[in-house]
C-alpha cells in the first residue's frame, strides 16, 4: 500500500516525509528509508510519475559539463589561468582554450586576461572531486568589459532567466542593457548607468520572490513604474 | 523539601516560550534565530567554501566547522571576556558532533562549511538553543541533511524531573542535575547527551523521554519557521 504524503510544488524541509511504500522511487535530493522516501533538502517538491524530486530553495553551485559561467581571473600560472567561480572550487583555463591565436612561449599571459578580470566561459570538464576545466572558444564566450558583475543565490538563475529565456528578455527590453547569466549566479549587466542599476534592481526582486507565482508581472510592474 | 513548584511556574514539562526565525542575516549562506525564554541564539552558515589549513582538508567529503560564542554582554552581570575559552571550545566541538550525524557533503569534498552561533542574551541551555539554531541554518543554507535537529535540556531539581532548566533552577540550592540532549526529529535519535550533576537511573530514563517530547515541540517551532519563510504573503 502506497501513499503519497505530499503535493506537487509543496515547500519541505529536510527530514520530511514525502511517501510510503515502495511504489515511489527516491530521486534527486531524497534518500530512502525503510519504506518510506525523505527529503534532504529545503525545496520545493516534484513529482514526475512514480520518481519524487526536491527542487533546492537554496545551497551552492554544483559544476556541470556545458554549463555557462561567470569568472574572475584570480591567478596566472606556466599555461593559463586560474579562475574564481565564486564557489568553494576554482577552475583551470588553459592558454589553448582561452584564445584562438598562436601564443608564443615567452610571452606575458597578462597582457590575453590580467587577475581581476571577468570572463564569460564553459565548463568542459568536471572531476569527481570537482577540478573544473574551462574554454572561452566557443561562440558567445569573451572577456568581460565595463558594466557591472551581480551576484544572486544559484538555485535563482532558472527564474531569472524565466522559461525559453522570457524575463530575461523582458529586462533586456525593458531596461535596454545587455544581460549575460552565469549559472553559477553570476550576473553581468552592461548599458546606462541607470538602466544598469534598474536592471540590477529587478535582478534582485526576482531573487527576493522567485519561490512565489507571478514573478513575471511584479517584474515587468517593478520596470514600468521606474521607468 | 521537595521541589513541587518551579521558580517561573512553568508545568513541570512545559517549556519557555519559543521563537525561530529563519534568514535575519543577508550575507551569510544561511542564517537562523531561535530564542527560548531569555536565552537567544544567532545562527550564521557559510560555505561549502575553500578549507584552510590545507591538510585539514578531506578528499571523500566536505567536513562543518561550529563557532560557538557568548557575547561578553549575555550573562546576567558579570561581563564575559570576548573569543574564545575552554568552554566555548568544548561546546564548538560537541555541537560539531551533533550535526555531523545528519549533514552529507560528500558532494563537495575539500571543502567547509562553517557554523556561526552567537548568543547575545543568555539564562542556561545556550547550547540547546545553539544546536536548534544551528540545525535550522544548515537547512536554510541548503546543506543537504538527513533530517532536522532539536535540542533541549532536561534534568532533575530536588528530585523532580523537569524539561528545559533556566539558570534560576540549575543554580538551585539542593541536588541537581542538568542534562542537555540534542534528537533527530524522524528516529529520536540522541546526537548530544551530556550531564552534569547528580541523577539516579530510573530519574535519567524519565528525563530522556520527556526530552523526546520537548524536541518534538522544538521540531514544531522550527518546522514552521522554515516553511513559513518560503510560503508567505
Amino acid at each position: 500500500m502506497s501513499n503519497i504524503l505530499i503535493q506537487e510544488r509543496d515547500v519541505v524541509i529536510p527530514g520530511e516525509a514525502l511517501a510510503e511504500g515502495m511504489d515511489f522511487l527516491p530521486g534527486d535530493n531524497t534518500y530512502r528509508d525503510d519504506n518510506k522516501i525523505y527529503s534532504k533538502i529545503l525545496g520545493l517538491v516534484n513529482v514526475s510519475g512514480r520518481v519524487l524530486r526536491i527542487t533546492p530553495l537554496s545551497g551552492p553551485y554544483v559544476p556541470k559539463i556545458g554549463d555557462k559561467i561567470i569568472g574572475k581571473i584570480t591567478d596566472i600560472t606556466m599555461s593559463g589561468w586560474r579562475v574564481d567561480t565564486g564557489t568553494a572550487y576554482s577552475a583551470f583555463l588553459n592558454v589553448k582554450d582561452a584564445t584562438t591565436r598562436f601564443v608564443k612561449k615567452e610571452e606575458d599571459l597578462s597582457q590575453i586576461l590580467a587577475i581581476g578580470d571577468y570572463i564569460v566561459v564553459i565548463i568542459v570538464n568536471v572531476t569527481s572531486q570537482n577540478l573544473i576545466d574551462l574554454t572561452m572558444k566557443e561562440p558567445g564566450l569573451h572577456k568581460i568589459t565595463g558594466g557591472r558583475v551581480i551576484h544572486i543565490n544559484t538555485q535563482k538563475v532558472p527564474r531569472v532567466i524565466g522559461k525559453q529565456g522570457s524575463m530575461i528578455s523582458l529586462i533586456k527590453q525593458k531596461t535596454g542593457c545587455d544581460v549575460t547569466v552565469g549559472q553559477n549566479g553570476l550576473i553581468w549587466v552592461k548599458g546606462q548607468s541607470d538602466n544598469e542599476y534598474r536592471a540590477e534592481q529587478a535582478i534582485k526582486l526576482i531573487e527576493e520572490k522567485a519561490h512565489l507565482e507571478g514573478v513575471t508581472d511584479r517584474v515587468s510592474k517593478f520596470l514600468e513604474e521606474n521607468q | 523539601m521537595v521541589y513541587t513548584k518551579r521558580v517561573d511556574g512553568r508545568k513541570l514539562d512545559e517549556l519557555r516560550p519559543m521563537e525561530a526565525k529563519i534568514g535575519i542575516i543577508p550575507n551569510a549562506d544561511g542564517s537562523a534565530y531561535f530564542k527560548m525564554g531569555n536565552t537567544i541564539a544567532y545562527a550564521a552558515v557559510y560555505g561549502p567554501r575553500e578549507l584552510f589549513p590545507k591538510f585539514l582538508q578531506n578528499p571523500k567529503t566536505g567536513i562543518i566547522r561550529c563557532h560557538y560564542s557568548m557575547m561578553p554582554f549575555s550573562g546576567s552581570g558579570e561581563r564575559i571576556r570576548p573569543g574564545g575559552n575552554r568552554r566555548s571550545q568544548e561546546i564548538s566541538m560537541v555541537m560539531n558532533s551533533s550535526l555531523q550525524s545528519v549533514i552529507d557533503l560528500s558532494a563537495f569534498p575539500n571543502t567547509v562549511v562553517d557554523v556561526y552561533v552567537d548568543l547575545p542574551q543568555t539564562d542556561a541551555g545556550t547550547r540547546c538553543a545553539a544546536i536548534t539554531a544551528a540545525s535550522m541554518a544548515l537547512a536554510h543554507a541548503g546543506i543537504p541533511m538527513k533530517d532536522l535537529i532539536s535540542a533541549v535540556a532536561v534534568g532533575e531539581v530536588d528530585g523532580t524531573v523537569v524539561a528545559d532548566l533556566n539558570y534560576d533552577e540549575e543554580a538551585y540550592d539542593a541536588v541537581v542535575s542538568d542534562i542537555p540532549v540534542a534528537m533527530t526529529a524522524n528516529k529520536k535519535e540522541i546526537t548530544l547527551l551530556q550531564m552534569d550533576g547528580e541523577i539516579s537511573k530510573a530519574s535519567l530514563i524519565k528525563a530522556l523521554e520527556m526530552a523526546a517530547i520537548a524536541t518534538e515541540k522544538i521540531y514544531q517551532v522550527q518546522k514552521a519557521a522554515l516553511k513559513n519563510k518560503f510560503t508567505k504573503e
